[in-house]
Order: structure tokens, then C-alpha cells, then sequence
């Protein structure tokens, strides 16, 4: 078995109470004993009732804000957490708020009662909340015109989100009347129809400022309207009825109207996102049919008929030159042959047997002289040589 | 710019903007729509940044009647 220290132990106990929430934030009601306010500023006493009694301490800078002379015996409502006080051994409330039963501690505990019951009646419960719209359209505001937390919302609403349509339903938001002319505001509001969500705002305030809005009737309209609505009531660390009612709290009036709202940066930005990706896309698809085209161009340049035209072009002039040379080797052969003919012709032609020496004879009657007897002494006869003719007288006949 | 995309509220501009980049982007769509998705979708995005920068707060007080 382990063993402790007791400082180990005493850390272990300790912890056990922080890790309560019960224990760290509550109000407690009892008859004060054995109060002593020591030099220090600080108060010790006892808290009690029939049947049990609990060790508090107050210290010095939260007594100083207690209202009332606060004495033994006295009916307090006090606040604060409990835990352990390890030099001691003892467990021991730290109380931060005393109030006088009868005094405002009434008031809180009327509180602390009607929020119990409402709680119980689930009128706070988380499935009840309805989301915020992104993007709201027409905003209510209940608030009081003259209320700084009015301006506020529509400072932030100018910067964030100009294009939003604000319905107005003025009311008090303090005093006496507050509760019925809150709940006027929401009715009127509702009436209008086709709001997004409502903003219920007003400054900070004392507790008793802010009491409206701890009212059963404005927690109860609020629950059961048919718009969202979101709450910023006073400052961060108050917490009234109606923040717990409405659909979503925000610690001020400002961060109400932040909440309702896009900011108009972030849609600048959204909506250039889309315009780069309709770019993108447009660019894409006219990137995707050129290629396609130059694909297609591709595959019919492959198939296009000329390469076969020039085949057969190819084809024909190879015949034809073909055909050219058989052509011309006949016409070369038949020249030869001309040629020899004409050669034989020339042999034949009789001027060439005359200009070896040959000569024609033709009596005058143009007849050629072959043989002889042809002729008779004396007779006239024509004699042709190569160049040129004369006459000659047949001397004999042999 | 036409008359109807003129009068488009911001949020409806916006959501049609946001439905036609969804189309473009979702598949084949022929060249020819491409091409006028494309140009409309540069008019709802102009109308759209327009919008946001001329926005003025508009705000109304709803009174108790009678």
C-alpha cells in the first residue's frame, strides 16, 4: 500500500472540492455564530441552522463591501465556494458576497427560486436553443433608444454588416414597467414577421438595474418567441434569467450584435474566393477543349488524304518518266533506221554516181541513152555531169 | 448588368453565386453554358462585392400601433 504524506492527502482532498462544481460557486442561506472581524480586515464566522454548521471566512476586501452591521444571530444569504483549508485540516467556505436576509438577499433568493423552477420546467434546456442564421436579413433590437448599448449595436452592426435591415422595438429596460414593455417589444416585433433574429441589449448596470430582465414574464416571452434570439445583457459577469432563456448570451451588447452578424471582410474574402474559382474553372475548361482540339487536329492530320494523293502522284510521274524513256529509245531507233535510209537514199540519189565522174546522156527527146544502138552518127545528144550540161554530135557509132 | 440581378438581395445574390460555382466546378458542362455560367457568375460576384461596399444601415422603429 501506498503511503501518503500528509500534505499528499491533504492536495488529494482538495481536489476532490474543485472538482465539484457545487462547491466552487454557490449561495448559501444560515443564522451567523461566532462572528469575529479580526484586525486584519477579515471576518470569521459560522454559518448554522438545526441541523448542521459551516466554517466561513471573508477576507478583508470583500467584508469592506458588505452593506448593514452584520452581527450574530443574524439571517445572511452569503456566496462564494468551499474548500479545504490544508493547514488546518478543515474544510471552510471562502464567502466573496454577505448579504442581510430581508435586504437584497431577498431578492436573490427569489432569483435563485424562480430560476429553479424555470430550470425545471426545461425553459433553459440546450435543445430548446435554435441556431443563429449566418447571413440574417432583418435584425430586431429591443432595447431603450436613450441606451448607450443601442448605439452600440448599431455602430457594430454599420462596421460589420451595413446591409442588414434593423427593426427598432423601443422599451424601457429598467424599472418597474420594463418587464410588460420588454415583452410589448417582442410581441410587436413578432408581429412584424419575417425577422432573422432579435437582439434584447442594455448596458451594464447595478443588479437591481438589470432586475427586469430577471423577470418571469420577459424569461417566458423570450423562451417562447418564435424568432432567435440572442441576449447582451450588462457586462460579462452578469448573468439575468433572460440570458439563460434566449437562444444564445453574449457577454455585452456589442458581442450580441457581433454575434448576429457575417463580418463583411470575411465576405469580401468569400465571395473573391469564388470569383478566383469560377476564373480557375472558366480557364480550365477552355484549357481542356484546346487540348482536346489539338488532339483531334493530330489524329486528323494522320488520316488526312494527302499522303495517298502523293502516292499516287509519285506513282504517275514514276510511269511517266517510265514511259518517256521506252519513248524515247524508240524514237531514237527509228531515227537510226531514218538515217540509214536516208543514207541508202543518198547512195541511190544518181548526182552522187555522177559526181564520181558518171555522166547522163539524153537524146532531145529527153530519153535516156542505154544502149548503142540508140543512136546514129551525127544525131544531137545532151550530156549531164555533176555540174552542169552540154550538147555533143555523135562522131560514130561503134 | 441586368435589371433582375440589379435588385438581387446580398444573401440571395450570394447563394446563387455559391450554387453556380458548385455547377461549374461539379463536371462537363458544355462550352457554350460554361461560358455564360461564367459571365453571370462575374455579374452576382460584382453585384455581390457592390453590395457590401455601398450597404448603408437601414434602420426602421417599430412603434406600438393605436
Amino acid at each position: 500500500m501506498r503511503k501518503y504524506s500528509v500534505r499528499e492527502i491533504t492536495q488529494v482532498i482538495q481536489a476532490l472540492f474543485t472538482a465539484e462544481p457545487k462547491l466552487v460557486d454557490l449561495w448559501v442561506i444560515g443564522e451567523i455564530s461566532n462572528l469575529a472581524k479580526a484586525r486584519s480586515g477579515h471576518w470569521y464566522f459560522r454559518l448554522k441552522d438545526a441541523d448542521a454548521q459551516l466554517r466561513c471566512v471573508m477576507f478583508r476586501r470583500e467584508a469592506r463591501r458588505v452593506r448593514g452591521d452584520v452581527l450574530t444571530g443574524q439571517e445572511v444569504l452569503v456566496h462564494g465556494r468551499v474548500g479545504v483549508y490544508g493547514a488546518r485540516g478543515e474544510y471552510q467556505m471562502v464567502v466573496d458576497v454577505l448579504e442581510l436576509a430581508g435586504g437584497a438577499g431577498d431578492l436573490h433568493l427569489q432569483l435563485e427560486a424562480l430560476k429553479a423552477k424555470l430550470q425545471a420546467e426545461g425553459l433553459f434546456d440546450q435543445e430548446r436553443k435554435r441556431p443563429i442564421p449566418a447571413i440574417p436579413r432583418r435584425i430586431g433590437v429591443v432595447s431603450s433608444p436613450a441606451a448607450a448599448a443601442w448605439q452600440d449595436v448599431q455602430k457594430v452592426l454599420r462596421r460589420r454588416y451595413p446591409l442588414v435591415e434593423i427593426l427598432f422595438s423601443p422599451t424601457l429596460v429598467q424599472g418597474q414597467d420594463a418587464p410588460w414593455q420588454i415583452v410589448g417589444a417582442l410581441d410587436r416585433l413578432e408581429r412584424e414577421g419575417d425577422i432573422d433574429v432579435i437582439l434584447i441589449v442594455r448596458g451594464g448596470g447595478s443588479l437591481e438595474d438589470l432586475w427586469c430582465f430577471n423577470d418571469e414574464a420577459v424569461a417566458r416571452r423570450i423562451a417562447r418567441c418564435a424568432v432567435p434570439i440572442i441576449s447582451g445583457i450588462g457586462h460579462e459577469v452578469d448573468f439575468t434569467l433572460a440570458d439563460f432563456a434566449a437562444d444564445k448570451r453574449a457577454p455585452t451588447p456589442s458581442a450580441a450584435a457581433e454575434l448576429a452578424t457575417p463580418n463583411r471582410d470575411d465576405l469580401r474574402l468569400h465571395v473573391d474566393q469564388l470569383q478566383q474559382r469560377i476564373d480557375g474553372r472558366m480557364a480550365a475548361a477552355l484549357q481542356e477543349r484546346r487540348s482536346g482540339l489539338q488532339q483531334l487536329r493530330g489524329n486528323l492530320q494522320f488520316l488526312s488524304p494527302r499522303k495517298p494523293l502523293q502516292q499516287a502522284q509519285a506513282a504517275v510521274s514514276d510511269q511517266r518518266a517510265r514511259l518517256e524513256r521506252v519513248a524515247q529509245g524508240h524514237l531514237l531507233q527509228k531515227r537510226e533506221r531514218l538515217e540509214s535510209q536516208r543514207r541508202a537514199l543518198a547512195a541511190a540519189d544518181p548526182r552522187q554516181i555522177l559526181a564520181r565522174g558518171y555522166a547522163l546522156v539524153q537524146d532531145e527527146r529527153g530519153v535516156y541513152i542505154r544502149r548503142a544502138q540508140q543512136v546514129r552518127a551525127g544525131q544531137g545528144l545532151r550530156v549531164q555531169v555533176a555540174e552542169g550540161q552540154f550538147r555533143v554530135k555523135v562522131d560514130d557509132v561503134g | 448588368m441586368s435589371d433582375k440581378l440589379q435588385r438581387l438581395k446580398y444573401e440571395v445574390a450570394f447563394e446563387m453565386l455559391r450554387e453556380l460555382v458548385a455547377q461549374l466546378e461539379s463536371g462537363h458542362i458544355p462550352l457554350e453554358e460554361t461560358v455564360s455560367l461564367y459571365a453571370y457568375g462575374q455579374e452576382l460576384a460584382a453585384h455581390c462585392q457592390k453590395l457590401l461596399e455601398d450597404a448603408e444601415l437601414k434602420v426602421r422603429v417599430v412603434e406600438e400601433r393605436g
